[in-house]
C-alpha cells in the first residue's frame, strides 16, 4: 500500500484514495490540425514507461478532487517528490511520505 | 541425446530407480555471434525458437534469458487458455493458438496437462448479458466453440456457483466454451526449451541484455551486449527479438525506442489444497475475479492489475481485498479457504489490450510485447506467427493486423472490455 502525500490536503494518506492518472507532462499538441499521423499516435498512444523514476498524475479522488505530480520510483515504489500542476519537480519538494 | 519420453522409457528408468533421467535442455555458454538472437525465456521467446528451427530450419539461434527459463509470466499466470475474443483479428490468432494447444504434448513430446474443462464468462448485468451475446454470436461465425448458458445450466456445471437472485451482483448467465481450459505454465516453457535445445537452438539463462547497438551507418542492428556471470559480453546477431513481456519498455529504451506500452504488476493466489469442488474455469468481468482448481486441488485465483506503473513483482495490498470480495461474492463457501501463496508478474499493456508482433523502425529489431494479462493462452500460436514474421521478414497473414503500426494508423484492435475478461 502507498501512502501518498497530497499537496492540497497537505497530509499523507493512503493509496487507495486516489487513482493515478498517467504519465505527467505530456503536451497537448498546440497545432492539433497540423500533426501528421505519427505525431499524434505518438501523443496519443506512446509512453516511457521506464524502470526508475517516473514522473506521473495522481487524483484525490475520494478526497479533495485536486489532480497534482508524483515522482515515483517504480521499482523500489519510493515516492521521491510530489508537487502541484504547473510545477516543475524539484528534488527538494518535501515528502516524507 | 535427449532422451525420448514415453510409457516404454519410464519402465526403463523405473527399473533403475529413475537414476539415469537426463536434463530436458542444456544451458550452455552463449557463441560470440549468432543468425538469430531471441531476447527472453518465457513461453513465447522459447515457442519463437522453437518454430524458427521446426518451421524455418533456422537453428543458428541463441534464447538469452536474464533469469531462468519460465521465470517470467510464464510461470506467474493462472493459465487459462480460451479463444473466444470479440474482434475477428484477435479471435483468429487465439483460435490458432487454441489448435495448437490441441496438439502441444504430443508436438513437443512433453505433457503439457492442457485440460479442456470449459471457460464460464459469467455476467451479471443486462449489458454484461449483451455483451456476451454478441460476442458468442461473433464467436460461432469466427467457427469457434461458444454458447449463451442460463443460470439454471450454469448451475448445474458449477454447483458451488452462487446464482440466486437476491445476490447485489446476480449471475445473469454466461457463455461457455467448451474447448477452454487451463494447462501446466511450467511444463510449457519447459517442454519448449526442450525440444528447441533438441533442434540444435542454444538456450543461455541468466543473460541479461544490457544494450542492442546499431551499425552506425545504416542504424540496423548489430547484435546485443549481455552481462553473464558478472561479465559484459557482445554477441553479433544479424537479427534480434525481443520477447520480454513486462520488461519490453526498457529493452526498446536500448535501441532508443518508445512503444505503446506500460507495465504494471498483475497478482495471483493460489490456496490451500481442497477435495475436487470445480472442475472448470470460472471467470466474471463485473466483480472481476477468476479462478480454476488445480489437479493438486488448490484453488487458482487471478485478480486486477494494479493502478499504476510499477516493476514489483507483488502487487498492491487493496487488490488482494478487493479480489478476495469478488471470490467470496461468486463461491460464498470459498470464504473460510486459507491462501497458501500471492505474487506478481509484471504485465505489458497495450491501449488496445491487443498484442504487438513485428517488426520495428530499426532494421533487424522485432517485437513480440503487448500480451498484457492474457497472453499465456497464445503461447503456441505467438511463437508461430512470431517466427515466421522473423524468418521471412514479412508479417504472417494472423500477426499482419498487430504491427506497431497500427498506433500511428489508428487501426486499433479494441478488444478491452469486448472479451469477457482480460486474461
Ligand atoms: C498473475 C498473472 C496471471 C495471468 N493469467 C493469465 C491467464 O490466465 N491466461 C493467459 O492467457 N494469460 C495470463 N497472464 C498473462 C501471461 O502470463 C503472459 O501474457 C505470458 O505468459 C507472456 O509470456 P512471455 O513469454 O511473453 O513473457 P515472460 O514469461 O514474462 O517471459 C519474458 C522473459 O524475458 C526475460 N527478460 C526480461 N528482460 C530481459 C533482459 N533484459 N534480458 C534477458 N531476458 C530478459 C524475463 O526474465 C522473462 O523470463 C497472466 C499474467 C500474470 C502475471
Ligand atoms: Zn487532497
Amino acid at each position: 500500500m502507498l501512502r501518498i502525500y497530497c499537496p492540497y490536503c497537505e497530509s499523507v494518506r493512503d493509496e487507495d484514495e486516489f487513482h493515478c492518472v498517467g504519465e505527467a507532462h505530456i503536451k497537448r499538441p498546440e497545432r492539433p490540425d497540423e500533426l501528421s499521423d505519427q505525431a499524434w499516435g505518438e501523443y496519443l498512444h506512446f509512453r516511457t514507461n521506464p524502470r526508475g523514476e517516473h514522473r506521473e498524475i495522481w487524483h484525490h479522488v475520494v478526497g479533495c478532487r485536486q489532480h497534482f505530480n508524483v515522482v515515483r520510483d517504480t521499482e523500489t515504489y519510493e515516492i521521491k517528490s510530489v508537487y502541484r500542476v504547473g510545477e516543475e519537480p524539484s528534488s527538494a519538494a518535501d515528502s516524507d511520505a | 541425446m535427449t532422451q525420448h519420453y514415453s510409457f516404454l522409457q519410464l519402465i526403463r528408468q523405473a527399473i533403475n530407480h529413475h537414476e539415469g533421467w537426463k536434463p530436458a535442455w542444456n544451458s550452455v555458454e552463449p557463441k560470440d555471434s549468432y543468425d538469430i538472437v531471441v531476447v527472453g525465456g518465457g513461453g513465447h521467446g522459447l515457442a519463437t525458437a522453437y518454430y524458427l528451427a521446426k518451421n524455418h530450419g533456422i537453428t543458428d539461434v541463441a534464447v538469452l534469458e536474464k533469469g531462468w527459463i519460465g521465470g517470467g509470466n510464464t510461470g506467474r499466470n493462472t493459465t487459462i487458455v480460451r479463444s473466444n475474443y470479440l474482434r475477428d483479428e484477435a479471435a483468429h490468432l487465439y483460435e490458432f493458438a487454441l489448435k495448437l494447444w490441441e496438439g502441444l504434448s504430443n508436438e513437443l513430446n512433453f505433457n503439457v496437462m492442457f485440460s479442456q474443462r470449459g471457460v464460464l464468462n459469467v455476467g451479471h448485468s443486462l449489458q454484461d448479458m449483451r455483451d456476451i451475446e454478441r460476442r458468442v454470436n461473433a464467436n460461432l461465425l469466427n467457427g469457434i466453440d461458444g454458447e449463451v448458458l442460463g443460470p439454471s445450466d450454469i448451475q448445474k456445471i458449477v454447483p458451488l456457483l452462487d446464482c440466486s437472485p437476491q445476490n447485489r451482483y446476480p449471475v445473469l448467465g454466461a457463455s461457455w466454451q467448451p474447448r477452454g481450459g487451463v494447462a501446466r505454465h511450467d511444463a510449457v516453457a519447459w517442454g519448449y526449451a526442450r525440444a528447441a535445445d533438441r533442434l540444435g537452438v542454444d538456450i543461455v539463462e541468466h543473460a541479461r541484455v544490457v544494450e542492442i547497438p546499431l551499425e552506425r551507418g545504416s542504424h540496423s542492428v548489430e547484435g546485443v551486449v549481455i552481462e553473464h556471470d558478472g561479465e559484459r559480453k557482445f554477441i553479433r546477431a544479424r537479427k534480434v527479438a525481443c520477447v520480454t513481456a513486462g520488461n519490453s519498455g526498457v529493452l526498446a529504451s536500448l535501441a532508443g525506442l518508445k512503444l505503446p506500452i506500460e507495465s504494471r504488476p498483475l497478482q495471483a493466489f493460489v490456496s490451500e489444497p481442497l477435495k475436487p469442488c470445480l472442475d472448470t474455469v470460472v471467470m466474471s468481468n463485473a466483480v472481476h475475479g477468476y479462478l480454476s482448481q488445480s489437479d493438486k486441488g488448490d484453488l487458482v485465483i487471478g485478480a486486477g492489475t494494479d493502478g499504476y506503473n510499477g516493476y514489483g513483482q507483488r502487487g498492491s495490498f487493496e487488490i488482494i481485498e478487493e479480489t478476495a470480495h469478488a471470490i467470496c461474492e461468486l463461491f460464498p463457501a470459498f470464504s473460510r479457504v486459507r491462501m497458501n501463496r500471492q505474487w506478481g508478474g509484471i504485465v505489458d499493456i497495450c491501449p488496445d489490450a491487443c498484442p504487438i508482433i513485428g517488426r520495428m523502425p530499426v532494421p533487424g529489431l522485432y517485437f513480440n510485447c503487448g500480451w498484457g494479462t492474457g497472453g499465456f493462452k497464445a503461447t503456441p500460436g505467438s511463437g508461430f506467427v512470431f517466427a515466421h514474421t522473423i524468418a521471412e521478414d514479412h508479417p504472417h497473414p494472423l500477426a499482419a493486423p498487430f504491427g506497431v503500426e497500427r498506433f500511428h494508423s489508428g487501426a486499433l484492435i479494441d478488444e478491452h472490455g469486448a472479451a469477457g475478461v482480460a486474461h
